[in-house]
């Protein structure tokens, strides 16, 4: 079998022989030589026929009727008959079309190439001792400390536990703009040190870390077909056993040795198997270079169907990160008040808690040490047993008989018409404090939306837990179409069970963490959250630079890939059929077929790779492989 | 039980996927066998009692085609 790697390792080689030997044979014709013409050809014929059935061979060993098949019969077949001009001709457009064919996929590949090159090859693990060591990122282990020298890629996931830098995070999140991490952040493989030397506690290695868990989704996604890619592999296995028998069918019936042999080399499915998946690679590729990660042919179909836009409001259209912007004290003793408030909320890992507990430690204000169990009333607040202390939403207040006063209600409302949620804190049913906290807008969602509803979507839906006012504050600076506040996790549920019953074609974005059940439910779940803190797994696009910019993109992508693949499937049959036509007409022989489909796999990838080309409609960071080289 | 990865050289023709994938799957103590046209990779899971990721190695290069890399990873 060694022989068989030979003629795969030179088949670029053995290519370029036939070439030159066809190109010598049509001079001896032009010059009257038949004593090199003939020759030539058939040592043309016989180089360029090995790989073809060696390709042939091994396939039907393992019981696959290939292309190469149909290819080498026609071309003994011509042989035997003398036609060694057209044996020799077709062969060698055969191996050509090929390497064109692999250097045109290798393009349509290379999105994806360049992302696994900035994967870390070795790392610099300390042991006890101090002593240093460059070992395969392979070879660590949890719990290893790495060294990371000003400069360098970051080997593993981990946590810093001596020294502080900046880090360049662009292969994970897009986003070129380095971030400050000190003792105890979390810092990614793949990722640069701009300065600063640190030294990193393993928390996980290879394919588990984040980067090794979006190149795997990557790559899988670009393996896994859309539904028109399915179809068209399943016909392309009865295909081409049908083409041959229907070759045999018409030597049969009609005598003809090179007109059957003639079907044999246009019946070739070429464009049509690699048509849909070339589009796939290509539109899926630009989405992982511009830090989007679609699930795979079928999430890109079906987002490109999507007419109705579900959005969570905290995190999705906000940026999530709060600030209080004022706090209202009623009664006497505010430190004790805003003590125990702080305490509260720092039993919650809810934004506007943190922002509360960060606020008032701003104020100098200890949160109170001692402090009763708490219980979480969904979707309204916290509250102790006897519901003495109550911190939450006017709702919770209502439902316990609080009364607001006209100058708290003043307060409230002059919080909410700036667009604040409002947190509220009564102590023995009485109201003492009104804290306003501010959310920013994402500074692209008004852009990105308004791109997103050009590009297709009918309408723009947000969803939120929050106030209506507050709601209703941001809808109006936004296209958005409906707004639904005070909901509950399982009403947004419903929201978008409701509106796919309809019949409309659903995506939902939100941060994946209190809203996986209405990522689950949308037809498309979309995962939009802070940079690396967006749940991989749940959403079927993930969206690793949390931006409308990167939304309104991969919508746009989706759309155009499957245009794309429709477009490629339509050349495709398109050119099998005008092949029909032309052999019925008589103007299309064996060479000239092969070369009207080799030309039509050409057109197909270079059409496929338009899509490769598609710009977001702002400047997106780039990831540059020679980003890692010059570090 | 173990999984195997595979690397392979530049794939091209999308026939060669399914004789790969036949040939790696006629193998005793192999399942769930994945060729990853794109990628270039072949994964599979191997019973390592039957089969061993460099004999999946062989098979592929007897077929003609070039492996780079053989990645073997011990499940449980």
């Amino acid at each position: 079998m060694k022989f068989n790697i030979w003629v795969q390792k030179n088949q670029n080689r053995m290519t370029a022989a036939i070439a030159i030997l066809i190109v010598i044979s049509f001079a001896a014709k032009f010059l009257h030589l038949p004593m090199v013409e003939t020759p030539a050809m058939i040592i043309a014929s016989i180089i360029g026929a090995i790989p073809v059935f060696l390709h042939a061979w091994t396939a039907l060993m393992n019981k696959v009727i290939s292309i190469e098949l149909l290819v080498t019969i026609a071309v003994i077949g011509a042989f035997v008959i003398g036609e060694y001009e057209e044996s020799a001709v077709v062969t060698f457009l055969f191996l050509f079309g090929s390497y064109l064919e692999q250097r045109t996929l290798q393009k349509t590949r290379s999105s994806v190439k360049n992302l696994t090159k900035m994967a870390p090859t070795t790392a610099e693990v300390v042991d006890e001792d101090g002593n240093v060591s460059t070992v395969d990122v392979d070879d660590v282990d949890e719990g290893d400390h790495v060294i990371v020298k000003p400069g360098g890629q970051i080997p593993v996931d981990g946590v810093i536990v001596e020294g502080k830098g900046y880090m360049n995070e662009a292969s994970i999140t897009g986003e070129s703009t380095p971030v400050e991490k000190s003792i105890g952040d979390k810092v990614f493989a793949g990722s640069l040190t701009d300065n600063g030397t640190i030294t990193v506690e393993t928390t996980s290695v290879g394919e588990d870390t984040t980067f090794g868990k979006i190149i795997e989704l990557v790559e899988e996604a670009q393996d896994s077909a859309s539904p028109a890619a399915k179809f068209i592999d399943k016909f392309a296995t009865y295909y081409t056993p049908a083409v041959l028998i229907i070759g045999i069918l018409v030597w049969i019936f009609t005598q003809d040795f090179p007109l059957a042999i003639t079907v044999l080399v246009l019946g070739c499915p070429g464009a049509l198997v690699i048509g849909a998946p070339v589009s796939n690679v290509a539109g899926i590729g630009n989405g992982a270079k511009n830090g989007i990660l679609m699930k795979g042919g079928n999430a890109v179909n079906t987002f490109s169907k999507v007419d109705t836009l579900v959005l969570d409001k905290t995190g999705t259209l906000t940026t999530g990160q709060m600030s209080v912007t004022e706090l209202t004290h009623f009664g006497s003793d505010k430190e004790s008040d805003m003590a125990l408030l702080s305490a509260v909320e720092g039993t919650s890992d809810h934004p506007l808690g943190r922002a509360i507990v960060k606020y008032i430690t701003g104020e100098n204000v200890k949160a109170a040490s001692d402090l009763p169990e708490l219980d979480t009333v969904k979707g309204q607040g916290l509250q102790s047993a006897d519901a003495d202390i109550l911190v939450g939403n006017e709702r919770l207040m209502k439902a316990n008989n609080v009364v607001i006063s006209d100058e708290a209600r003043k307060a409230m409302d002059t919080r909410v018409n700036q667009g604040d949620s409002i947190v509220l804190m009564a102590v023995n049913k009485e109201l003492k404090l009104v804290v306003g906290v501010n959310d920013q807008l994402r500074s692209d969602a008004f852009e990105g939306l308004t791109a997103l509803k050009k590009a297709g979507i009918k309408r723009v839906v947000m969803l939120t837990g929050d106030n209506k006012t507050s709601a209703q504050h941001v809808a109006d600076r936004l296209p958005i179409d409906e707004v639904h506040a005070e909901l509950l996790p399982e009403q947004k549920v419903d929201f978008v069970k409701k509106f796919t019953d309809e019949g409309h074609h659903v995506a939902f974005v939100g941060d994946g963490i209190n809203d996986s059940p209405s990522l689950a439910t949308a037809d498309i779940g979309i995962g939009m959250g802070t940079g690396t803190d967006v749940a991989i797994e749940t959403a079927d696009v993930v969206l690793v630079k949390s931006s409308f910019d990167a939304l309104a993109h991969a919508y746009v992508l989706a759309k155009k890939t499957v245009a794309n693949t429709q477009e490629n499937i339509i050349i495709a049959v398109g050119t099998v059929a005008l092949l029909l036509i032309g052999l019925l007409v008589g103007v299309i022989h064996m060479a000239s077929g092969m070369f009207v489909h080799e030309f039509s796999i050409l057109i197909v990838i270079f059409n496929a790779m338009r899509l490769l080309r598609i710009k977001s409609f702002k400047k997106a960071p780039k990831l540059d492989v020679n980003q890692v080289k010059t570090a | 039980m173990a999984k195997v990865v595979l690397q392979l050289g530049e794939l091209t023709c999308p026939s060669c996927m399914t004789k790969i994938q036949k040939a790696v799957s006629n193998q005793d103590g192999v399942s769930d066998v994945k060729v990853m046209f794109n990628a270039g990779k072949v994964k599979a899971d191997i019973d390592q009692s039957k089969v061993s990721g460099e004999d999946l190695g062989k098979v592929i290069t007897e077929l003609g085609y070039e492996v780079k890399k053989i990645k073997t990873k011990e499940i449980a």
